[in-house]
C-alpha cells in the first residue's frame, strides 16, 4: 500500500490558526470572532495583525453567531471560533435561523471536537456536532485529518459562498497530507487503493485508518483507505466507486454513530448499493475525563478497532 | 410637520387595513402587535430611514438598515415594505399561503426584497443588527442600523448578551426599539415574567435610552430625530416605545387575546369600518 511518511506532529487547530493568519493577509473581507478562547483556537495572530477585523465577543456564543450573520450584510466573511460544543449544540437555533436558513456566508470554526479534548470531560467533548450540522439545509460540514489539511480547508472555505462548519481538534497528531495537496470541498481523497474492504475515515481517525490498513496488509487483506474530509456534501461517486470494487465497508470517526459519517454512507449505500458495513464510532454514550489516548481506547476508536471491524465485515461479504 | 404627520397617519391607516385583511384571509398570523407598530414602521420607512426600495441589495451599502427581530409582526412589515415599493402591493394577498415569498415569519429564503435576515425564533435580531452595524463601520459607511424587538422578546437571554456587547464595544450607529405594549401570548408581561425597570436596565448596561409614544407619529418623528442626533457618540441607543396592542381596532385593544388570533368575517367588517381605506386596498 501507499506509504505516507510522517512529516511532523501538530494539532489541527494550529492548521486553522495558521490558515486564518494567511487569510488575514490575503483577503481583507475575512473577519474573525471569538468567544473568549483566542489561545485555544490559535486566533492570536489574526487578532494581533488585524485588530479592526477581530471581534472578541466574550462568553456569549449566541450573540457571536448573530453578529457573524450581521457582518455578512456588508460583504464580510466571518470566521467564528470557539470549542465545537459551544459552536453547535449551544447555539443550534442561532445557526439554524440567523445563518443557515438566512443563507449567510459564515464559517463556524470549531476546535476541541470529540473525545481527544481529553481531561475536561464530557461537558466539553461534543460527539454529536457533525450530526447536528449536517442536518441543517445549506450547511457544508468539513472535518479535516491533520494540520496541513486543516490549513488548506481553512483557506478553501473562504472561497466557498455559504455557511460552513469546520471541525478540528486539540491533540498533536501526525502530519501526513502533503502541504501542497489542494483542498477541494466535497471531493474525497483515496489515500491508499485496495480491493477487499473500503475504509472511509474522517478527522483524527484517518491516520488510524492508514495504520489499520498496514496491519490488514500484513494479514493479506487489501484495504482501500478513503479520506472523507467533507461529510456534507458527501462525495457519493467516490463512495460508490470504491464499494463497487470492495463490496464491504468500514467507517471510522470520532463522533457518535448516530448522525455521523457512517450514517451518511449507510444512507447512500442502502439506496444505491446495499453492502455489509461496520462502524467505528462512539455508540450512544457520553465521554469522560482521561488522556486522549486512553479515551480513544476506552471508547473503541483505535486502529485495532478498525482492523477488527474490517475482519468482521469481510466475513459478512 | 403637520402635513407630513397627516400623510404618515393616512399611510399607517392603510397599513392597518392591510394587516387585518391579511390575517383574516388566511385565518392565521399576528394582528395585535402588527397594529401596535403600524405607526412606527410606517414612520421608519416613509420618513426616518434613508433607503432604496427600488434597488434592493442584501448589503445595503450607504443605506440605513432595519431588522425586525420580533418576526411574528410580519403583517405590518410586509404591508409597509410593499407600499414603500419593495415589492408589488398585490403580493400581500399571498401572505402565509403555499409558495409565497411572504412567509409566516420574514425570511431571506424566498428572496423577498426588503428582508435581510430570517426572524421568528426570538432574541436573535439585535445580534444581527450589531453585526451589520460593525460591517458599516468597517466599510466607513455612515448610515445607521435600526432594529425592533417585542417586549416579551426581552426575556430571551441573547438580547442581554447583545446589549452588553453593543455598549461595551461602543456600537453607536445602532438604534434599537422595544415595542413596550406590556402583552405577550400568555398574558400581561407582569404576569408572565416582569421586565422590571427597563429603562434602568438598559442604562445600567450602558445604553442611551429614550422613551416615546409609538402610536403618536408626531412623537415618533421628534424622538427619532433626537435618537439620530445621539448616534456616533459612543453609545448604542434604545428607545422604549409604548404602544397599544391592537391599536386602531377597538375590540383588539387592551387585551393580549389578539396577539396571534385572526378576526372572523363579522369582526373583519367591524375592524375595517373603524379604519377606512386611504391609499386603496390591494
Amino acid at each position: 500500500m501507499k506509504e505516507y511518511p510522517v512529516l511532523g506532529k501538530k494539532d489541527t487547530r494550529s492548521g486553522f490558526g495558521d490558515g486564518l493568519t494567511e487569510l488575514g493577509k490575503t483577503n481583507e473581507k475575512v473577519v474573525a470572532l471569538c468567544a473568549d478562547l483566542i489561545g485555544s483556537l490559535k486566533m492570536g495572530d489574526f487578532q494581533k495583525n488585524h485588530p479592526d477585523r477581530f471581534f472578541q465577543v466574550g462568553i456569549a456564543e449566541a450573540n457571536m453567531m448573530g453578529i457573524a450573520a450581521g457582518l455578512t450584510i456588508g460583504g464580510y466573511i466571518p470566521f467564528t471560533g470557539t470549542f465545537a460544543n459551544f459552536s453547535t449544540s449551544r447555539v443550534y437555533d442561532q445557526i439554524r435561523q440567523s445563518i443557515a436558513y438566512s443563507g449567510k456566508n459564515v464559517k463556524v470554526c470549531a476546535s476541541h471536537a470529540g473525545l481527544t479534548l481529553g481531561e475536561d470531560g464530557a461537558t466539553h467533548q461534543v460527539l454529536e456536532d457533525i450530526g447536528m450540522m449536517k442536518m441543517l439545509p445549506h450547511m457544508t460540514v468539513i472535518n479535516p485529518c491533520d494540520y496541513n489539511q486543516t490549513k488548506a480547508a481553512t483557506l478553501a472555505i473562504s472561497k466557498h459562498e455559504g455557511p460552513v462548519y469546520l471541525r478540528f481538534g486539540r491533540p498533536s497528531v501526525p502530519i501526513f497530507i502533503p502541504e501542497d495537496m489542494p483542498f477541494e470541498i466535497g471531493k474525497a481523497i483515496v489515500l491508499s487503493e485496495g480491493t477487499d474492504v473500503s475504509i472511509f475515515a474522517t478527522g483524527h481517525m484517518v491516520w488510524k485508518a492508514l495504520e489499520a490498513a498496514k496491519v490488514l496488509e500484513e494479514k493479506g487483506i487489501s484495504a482501500e483507505v478513503i479520506n472523507i474530509h467533507t461529510i456534507k456534501p458527501l462525495d457519493e461517486k467516490a463512495v460508490l466507486d470504491s464499494v463497487s470494487k470492495t463490496k464491504c465497508v468500514v467507517t471510522a470517526e470520532e463522533h457518535q454513530l448516530a448522525g455521523g459519517l457512517g450514517e451518511s454512507i449507510a444512507q447512500l449505500l442502502s439506496k444505491s448499493l446495499p453492502s455489509p458495513m461496520e462502524y467505528v464510532a462512539v455508540n450512544d454514550t457520553f465521554g469522560e475525563s482521561g488522556t486522549p489516548d486512553q479515551l480513544m481506547e476506552k471508547y473503541g476508536l483505535t486502529s485495532e478497532n478498525i482492523v477488527i471491524a474490517a475482519q468482521n465485515v469481510l466475513k459478512r461479504k | 410637520m403637520h402635513e407630513k404627520v397627516n400623510q404618515l397617519e393616512n399611510f399607517a391607516q392603510q397599513v392597518r387595513r392591510d394587516i387585518v385583511r391579511m390575517v383574516h384571509a388566511v385565518q392565521s398570523g399576528h394582528p395585535g402587535g402588527s397594529l401596535g407598530c403600524a405607526d412606527f414602521i410606517t414612520s421608519l420607512y416613509q420618513d426616518i430611514m434613508n433607503h432604496n426600495p427600488n434597488n434592493f441589495t442584501m448589503d445595503g451599502k450607504n443605506e440605513d438598515l432595519f431588522f425586525l427581530s420580533n418576526g411574528h409582526i410580519s403583517p405590518v412589515f410586509y404591508s409597509v415594505l410593499a407600499r414603500t415599493g419593495y415589492f408589488p402591493v398585490e403580493e400581500l394577498k399571498t401572505f402565509r399561503k403555499i409558495n409565497t415569498r411572504l412567509q409566516g415569519h420574514p425570511t431571506t429564503h424566498e428572496g423577498l426584497p426588503g428582508v435581510r435576515i430570517a426572524s421568528g425564533s426570538l432574541g436573535q435580531g439585535m445580534s444581527v443588527a450589531i453585526g451589520a452595524a460593525l460591517a458599516k463601520k468597517l466599510n466607513n459607511d455612515k448610515s445607521l442600523v435600526y432594529c425592533l424587538h417585542g417586549d416579551g422578546e426581552l426575556q430571551e437571554g441573547q438580547i442581554w448578551e447583545a446589549a452588553m456587547y453593543a455598549a461595551g464595544n461602543k456600537v453607536d450607529n445602532l438604534i434599537a426599539t422595544v415595542d413596550y405594549n406590556h402583552k405577550q401570548i400568555d398574558g400581561d408581561i407582569d404576569d408572565v415574567l416582569p421586565l422590571g425597570d427597563l429603562r434602568a436596565k438598559f442604562e445600567a448596561f450602558g445604553w442611551f435610552v429614550l422613551e416615546m409614544n409609538g402610536n403618536d407619529i408626531k412623537d415618533i418623528l421628534q424622538v427619532m430625530a433626537i435618537a439620530k442626533a445621539k448616534t456616533r457618540q459612543g453609545m448604542p441607543i434604545m428607545i422604549i416605545m409604548k404602544t397599544e396592542m391592537g391599536q386602531g381596532v377597538d375590540f383588539m385593544m387592551g387585551t393580549h387575546k389578539w396577539h396571534g388570533s385572526p378576526p372572523n368575517d363579522e369582526q373583519l367588517a367591524n375592524a375595517l369600518s373603524q379604519i377606512p381605506e386611504t391609499l386603496g386596498d390591494y
